[in-house]
C-alpha cells in the first residue's frame, strides 16, 4: 500500500526542502489557520488604531473589549460543538434572554421575600437557578433534535421565538433591577475586576501552567520515542505564549480605576486621597470567567472521550454509530452544555447591565455563530476549535468596538461586520482548497 | 471441518424496508478458522444480512447464535461484545480525526484521569500499522488525507485490534488495485490461521472464490444455497448467482430455483 499521492503535504516533505518559513512552522507545529486569525485581529487592532488617532490600543479600550467579548466567546466555545456535529443553535440569544430574566427575579424579586435581601448566598442561588434552566432547556431541544428527528435549525429557531416570548412572559415585559451585589461582580467594572497583584499571580500560574504542560507533552513523547519538536522551538513557544499572557495582565494593570471611585474607595477607609493615587483594575471577573470556560471547553473538545465523539459524529454520522457510539445521547449533551454556557452568557450581560431585559441577548445567536464560524469553524461538520471561536468572539467585538470609537453609524456598523463575516468565511475557503 | 458447534448460526433471518423484503429467511453458519463468501448481485440482500450481524440493523425475525449460545445483538456494540468486527465497504471511518482515533473510536484508551490516553492510541497504532503497513507514517493526519489503501488498512486494523472472532468484510478489495487485493488475500489467509471466522462479501466471485472454503449465494433477499468450494465450478457458482440455479453439490437454500424435473 503505497504512501504515494499527488500532494505531500508540508508535514511529510523533508525539512531540506523547505523555505525557512515553513522549517520554523514545522519545527513549531503552530496552525497556520489561528496565525491568520491572529495577524487578522492585530491588522484590525492597528488599522483602527491609526483612524482613531491613537485611541483603540489603549489599556482602557483594550481592558472593555475582553469584557464585551465575553459573553459572546462563552457561548461560542458551546456553538463550536454544535457546529461541528452539523447542528446549529439559533435560540441561544433568547435562552440568555430568558435565563436572564429568571436569574433576575430570582435574586430581585422572589429570594429577597424568603432570605432577605443582600444574602450572601444570593448570587450562588440565582447563578444556579440559571444554570438549571439553561441546562433543562438544552436538554429539551436536545431530546427533540436527537430523539425526536426534528432537524436542530427548526427546534432552534422555534426555541428563538418560544423563550423570547417567555423571558416577556415573565414579568410581563417589566425591567427587572438591581442585580445582587455580589453577582454583579461577573459583569466587571472597578469592582469586578481582581486587581493587579491578584492578576500578576493568575499570569505567573498560567505561565507556569503553561511550561509544565509543555514539558509533559515532551516527557510523553518521549516515553514513546515518537518525534519530538526541537528544544529550540519549545523554547520560542513557551516564551511566545508566556509573554502574551504578561503581557496582557500588564494591560489590564495598567487601566486605572476612575478617580471619583478612588476617591469613595479611600472616603471608605476613612483616608485621604494621596497623590497620583492609581488603582489598577487588573483582569475583569468576566474575562477569568470566560478564559475559564475556555480552558474547560478546550479540554472537553480534545481530552475526553464525549469531545472525540463530538468530533467523529461531524466527521462521519454513520462511522460514529457503526463504531458503537450513541451518537443521539451525545448530541443532547452537546445542546445540554449549550444551555448550560448561555446561562452562563445570561450572568454576565445581566451582571454587566445591572438588570434583566426581556430584549437581552437579542440577535446574540448570529454573533456567536459568526464568531463560531470565523473561527474556522467549518458548517460542514468535523471541524472547529473552541480557541479559534474565542478569537473569532475577539474579532467581532473588535470591528464592533472600532466603528463606535471612530463614531460609524450603526447601518454601516452591521453593513461592514456583515461584510467581514461573508470575506473571513471566503478567505477560509480559499485556504482549506490550497493548503487544508 | 470441526463438528462443534459453529461459531455463528444466523437462523431463519428476515427483515424488511417499506414491504420490501430485503433478506427473507435467511439461514447462514460460519466456523472456526472458516472462510465463507456470500455472493450476490448487488441488492441481493448480503450487505443488510450482515449488517444485522454487525448490529447496523436490528432484525424483525430469526435468532442469531455465537459458539451455540443466543446472542442479543442490538447495536454494533452488542455485536462487538460478541468478537465479532466488520470492515464496511464505505471503511466508515471518521474522515476528519487521525488513525489512532478511528483505530478507537467507541474503544478509547484513557488515563487513570479519564481523559483520552492519546500517546498510548498513537504508540498501539503505530505497532498494529507496523504489521499490516510498515511504510504508513501518516498518524498525525486526519484519515481523509490518506490513500485508498492507507484507509483501508486503518480500517482492518481497528477490526482485528481487538481480538476480533468473527471478522466481516464487505467488499474488502473492491476500490483497490491488483497489488492492495493481494495483500487483503495473504491478510485473510493469516487470520483464517489465526482461527478467526471470517465472512467475506463480494459482487464479483473471482475476488473470493480462492480464498474461502464455502460459497453462499443470495438472490433476492433469499438464500440459493450454500457449497464447498470444492464441490462446485466457477460456473456453476455463477449460475447461482445469476439463475438462482442450484447444481448437485450445493445445499439448496428457500431462494433455489424450483426444479420442474
Amino acid at each position: 500500500m503505497s504512501d504515494a499521492t499527488t500532494h505531500a503535504p508540508a508535514d511529510r516533505a523533508r525539512a531540506s526542502e523547505l523555505g525557512p518559513v515553513a522549517r520554523f512552522l514545522k519545527a513549531t507545529e503552530l496552525d497556520t489557520r489561528m496565525l491568520g486569525m491572529v495577524g487578522a485581529l492585530i491588522l484590525i487592532w492597528g488599522v483602527f488604531h491609526v483612524l482613531s488617532g491613537g485611541l483603540f490600543l489603549t489599556p482602557r479600550n483594550l481592558w472593555n473589549l475582553s469584557v464585551q467579548s465575553s459573553s459572546i466567546a462563552v457561548m461560542a466555545t458551546g456553538m463550536v460543538l454544535v457546529i461541528v456535529t452539523r447542528n446549529i443553535d439559533l435560540s441561544v440569544g433568547s435562552i440568555l434572554g430568558f435565563v436572564g430574566m429568571i436569574m433576575g427575579v430570582t435574586q430581585a424579586e422572589i429570594m429577597p421575600a424568603i432570605i432577605g435581601f443582600g444574602h450572601p448566598a444570593m448570587w450562588l442561588i440565582a447563578a444556579f437557578v440559571g444554570l438549571v434552566v439553561g441546562v433543562s432547556i438544552g436538554a429539551l431541544h436536545g431530546f427533540i433534535i436527537a430523539y425526536l428527528g426534528v432537524p436542530a435549525f427548526i427546534v432552534t429557531l422555534g426555541g428563538l421565538l418560544v423563550w423570547r416570548g417567555a423571558a416577556w412572559w415573565v414579568t410581563s415585559g417589566r425591567t427587572v433591577a438591581p442585580m445582587d451585589a455580589t453577582f454583579r461582580l461577573m459583569g466587571g467594572g472597578p469592582d469586578g475586576a481582581i486587581g493587579s497583584t491578584w492578576s500578576w499571580v493568575v499570569g505567573i500560574v498560567a505561565c507556569v501552567a503553561v511550561i509544565v504542560m509543555l514539558m509533559n507533552a515532551r516527557a510523553q513523547r518521549k516515553r514513546f520515542n515518537f518525534p519530538q519538536r526541537p528544544l529550540w522551538a519549545e523554547g520560542f513557544l513557551g516564551t511566545l505564549v508566556c509573554a502574551i499572557i504578561l503581557g496582557a495582565v500588564a494591560v489590564a494593570n495598567s487601566y486605572a480605576w476612575p478617580i471619583g471611585i478612588v476617591r469613595r474607595y479611600y472616603e471608605a477607609l476613612g483616608q485621604e486621597v494621596p497623590e497620583n493615587a492609581f488603582i489598577a483594575h487588573g483582569i475583569a471577573i468576566p474575562v477569568l470567567i470566560a478564559l475559564a470556560v475556555g480552558i474547560a471547553m478546550t479540554f472537553v473538545a480534545t481530552r475526553t472521550r464525549f469531545g472525540r465523539y463530538v468530533f467523529a459524529i461531524g466527521g462521519n454520522p454513520e462511522a460514529a454509530t457503526l463504531a458503537g457510539i450513541n451518537t443521539r445521547w451525545v448530541t443532547m449533551k452537546i445542546f445540554m452544555l449549550m444551555g448550560g454556557l448561555a446561562a452562563i452568557g445570561a450572568m454576565i450581560s445581566t451582571a454587566r447591565l445591572n438588570a434583566a431585559t426581556n430584549a437581552q441577548g437579542t440577535l446574540d445567536e448570529l454573533l456567536v455563530i459568526a464568531a463560531a464560524v470565523i473561527g474556522g469553524t467549518s458548517l460542514s461538520g468535523g471541524v472547529g476549535t473552541i480557541a479559534g471561536a474565542m478569537l473569532g468572539a475577539v474579532l467581532m467585538q473588535s470591528l464592533a468596538s472600532g466603528m463606535i470609537l471612530l463614531g460609524v453609524d450603526t447601518p454601516l456598523q452591521n453593513i461592514v461586520v456583515g461584510l467581514a463575516l461573508v470575506v473571513a468565511v471566503w478567505l477560509d475557503t480559499v485556504y482549506r482548497r490550497r493548503i487544508g | 471441518m470441526t463438528h462443534a458447534a459453529p461459531l455463528v448460526e444466523m437462523r431463519n433471518i428476515s427483515i424488511s424496508f417499506g414491504g420490501i423484503h430485503a433478506v427473507d429467511d435467511a439461514s447462514i453458519d460460519l466456523h472456526e478458522g472458516e472462510v465463507v463468501a456470500l455472493l450476490g448481485h448487488n441488492g441481493a440482500g448480503k450487505s443488510t444480512l450482515i449488517k444485522i450481524l454487525s448490529g447496523a440493523y436490528k432484525r424483525d425475525a430469526g435468532e442469531i447464535f455465537v459458539n451455540g449460545e443466543e446472542a442479543t445483538i442490538n447495536n454494533p456494540r452488542d455485536a462487538k461484545k460478541y468478537g465479532i468486527e466488520t470492515i464496511y465497504q464505505t471503511l466508515a471511518l471518521a474522515d476528519n480525526v487521525d488513525a489512532a482515533a478511528n483505530l478507537f473510536l467507541g474503544r478509547e484508551l484513557r488515563t487513570a484521569w479519564g481523559t483520552l490516553d492519546d500517546v498510548a492510541m498513537e504508540s498501539e497504532t503505530r505497532k498494529v500499522m507496523g504489521r499490516l503497513n510498515p511504510r504508513f507514517q501518516r498518524f498525525k493526519e486526519p484519515v481523509v488525507k490518506l490513500s485508498g489503501g492507507q484507509r483501508q488498512s486503518v480500517a482492518i486494523a481497528r477490526a482485528i485490534h481487538f481480538n476480533a472472532r468473527i471478522l466481516i468484510m464487505d467488499e474488502p478489495t473492491a476500490a483497490l488495485g491488483p497489488q492492495e487485493t493481494a495483500q487483503v488475500g495473504e491478510l485473510v489467509k493469516q487470520l483464517k490461521d489465526d482461527g478467526i471466522g471470517i465472512f467475506l462479501i463480494s459482487h464479483d466471485i473471482h475476488d473470493v472464490f480462492d480464498l474461502a472454503d464455502r460459497v453462499c449465494v443470495m438472490k433476492n433477499g433469499q438464500v440459493v444455497g450454500t457449497a464447498r468450494t470444492e464441490d462446485v465450478t466457477k460456473d456453476e457458482v455463477l449460475g447461482m448467482i445469476i439463475l438462482g440455479k442450484c447444481p448437485p453439490g450445493a445445499i439448496p437454500g428457500p431462494g433455489a430455483m424450483r426444479d420442474a424435473a
